[in-house]
């Protein structure tokens, strides 16, 4: 039947799984209820807020706006992939130097999208940034300590991911 | 969980989708980028029996330069590969200059232009835009093909001609570049929203600097993009000065018929609305041919 479950196969953040999955069941609850990995935050789960950025196939997408089913075969990066362990990487560390978070509930997603600009962008402009993150709403911190972490990221070295490195 | 059941399908082929298409009518409900239909499956405004996700359809992502000059887009082509594309920039620099201000770059990873076009929410850039541009859109059905012009295709706010059993599979512009003048201009709560007034103008002006053709669309300010004739007329076969876009720029606002919502009252939007496709035109004059004027 084809509302029954699917079988999904998915690469998150380098390790490979495989879990049965309703097919209405969005990527954002699947990553959270089925493969627990809670770092990906739900806020306005229809796309405004932001919060569930995460990388698909390298690309920052909003996570509550997929279908599980669709992320069969996807390569997949969440917050939880940034870090080497316990060691945060060097946009972590600057948003913890610029009090660039305060609650943290949009944390990971404003850092899965600064990580898509910078890979795209390395070095932003202030504007560059404003506009990369303007589709992720913070309530805490009024941006600007947001803007500081990833311009202080951009002028430092490029950011690479702990997958990356090891494959 | 967030939507409510329904039957999913991704076929691997465009024919595939068709049957789907054809043997569950309305009951279907096509999902594309999910940019429009996941925010409706996700607050049941929605509750399609069926899904059909085309996502797995090879060949129905591309931008193909025409023999005319212009461009053949792919339904499934994303939004960012529009902003991306050089031929895009090439032929049709207007199409490239909307996208960014098409909501944010994690949504344009994801986002499509058949979805935008298909969903067709009066307040979107890519219908005022294909509209703007006389474009065509190819509508395929199990046992048929038709192609039908944007004047035709958008019909009410999110509604189409896209008929029952029909997928939208090509969307064709004609180039506006060389001679082609343009200007885009939106009003916005915050990047990336919709607007709240938008204008897309399209000249040519020879060279005495007589306006020869014109075309000034509007959206976010009735059902559907909307041209406004009287104001074009008033363009044609004159020099553009000052005193032209002044009343070019009366007649977009008593023309503009808008509603009142909790974005924006309706004479916001008539006044707004001459004052941007004023900017638009003169954007539009300031344009050298073949050079985007920045």
């Amino acid at each position: 039947m084809t509302t029954a479950n699917r079988t999904v196969k998915v690469t998150v953040n380098g390790k490979e799984y495989e879990s049965s999955v309703e097919v209405r069941k969005t990527l954002a609850d699947f990553l959270r209820d089925e493969l627990d990995l809670t770092g990906t935050h739900l806020g306005c789960e229809h796309g405004v807020c932001g919060a569930c950025t995460i990388l698909f196939n390298g690309d920052a997408v909003r996570s509550c706006l997929m279908l599980a089913v669709q992320a069969d075969g996807a390569d997949l990066t969440t917050v939880e992939g940034l870090a080497r362990g316990e060691d945060l990487n060097a946009l972590q560390l600057a948003f913890q130097e610029n009090h660039a978070l305060q609650c943290g509930f949009c944390t990971p997603g404003m850092l899965m999208t600064a990580y898509a600009l910078l890979q795209d962008t390395p070095n932003p402009t202030e504007d560059q940034v404003k506009e990369g993150i303007s589709g992720n709403i913070c309530r805490c911190t009024g941006y600007a300590p947001i803007i500081q972490a990833i311009l202080q990221t951009g002028r430092g070295p490029a950011l690479t991911l702990p997958t990356n490195e090891e494959g | 969980m967030k939507p409510a059941k329904f039957e999913y399908f991704a076929p691997t082929s465009l024919a595939e989708a068709l049957e789907l298409l054809e043997e569950h009518g309305d009951d279907a409900k096509v999902l594309a980028g999910g940019q429009s239909l996941m925010p409706m499956l996700n607050m049941r405004l929605a509750r399609p029996k069926v899904v059909v996700d085309i996502n797995r359809i090879p060949n129905l992502d591309y931008i193909s330069p025409t023999p005319d000059g212009g461009l053949a887009i792919g339904a499934l082509t994303r939004q960012r590969s529009v902003e991306r594309s050089t031929v895009v920039e090439e032929r049709i620099p207007v199409l490239a200059a909307v996208m960014p201000s098409i909501a944010h770059f994690q949504i344009r990873n994801r986002g499509t232009m058949g979805g935008s076009i298909s969903h067709a929410d009066p307040a979107a850039e890519l219908p005022a835009v294909c509209f703007a541009l006389d474009g065509e859109f190819v509508l395929s059905s199990a046992s048929d093909q038709r192609v039908l012009k944007a004047e035709n295709f958008f019909i009410s706010p999110l509604t189409t001609a896209i008929g029952p059993g029909e997928l939208l599979t090509e969307i064709r512009l004609p180039a506006r570049s060389g001679e082609w003048r343009w200007g885009f201009e939106e009003v916005c709560r915050r990047q990336g929203d919709f607007a709240m007034v938008g204008a897309v103008s399209l000249l040519q002006i020879d060279d005495d600097g007589v306006c020869r053709s014109a075309c000034i669309t509007m959206f976010g300010v009735g059902g559907t993009p909307l041209r406004i004739r009287r104001a074009e007329e008033a363009l044609l076969g004159d020099r553009i000065n000052d005193s032209v876009l002044e009343d070019v720029s009366k007649i977009v606002s008593e023309e503009l018929d808008p509603d009142s919502d909790i974005h924006a009252s309706a004479a916001y939007r008539k006044e707004v609305g001459g004052v941007i496709a004023r900017r638009t035109l003169e954007a539009a004059v300031s344009r050298v041919n073949g050079d985007d004027g920045a």
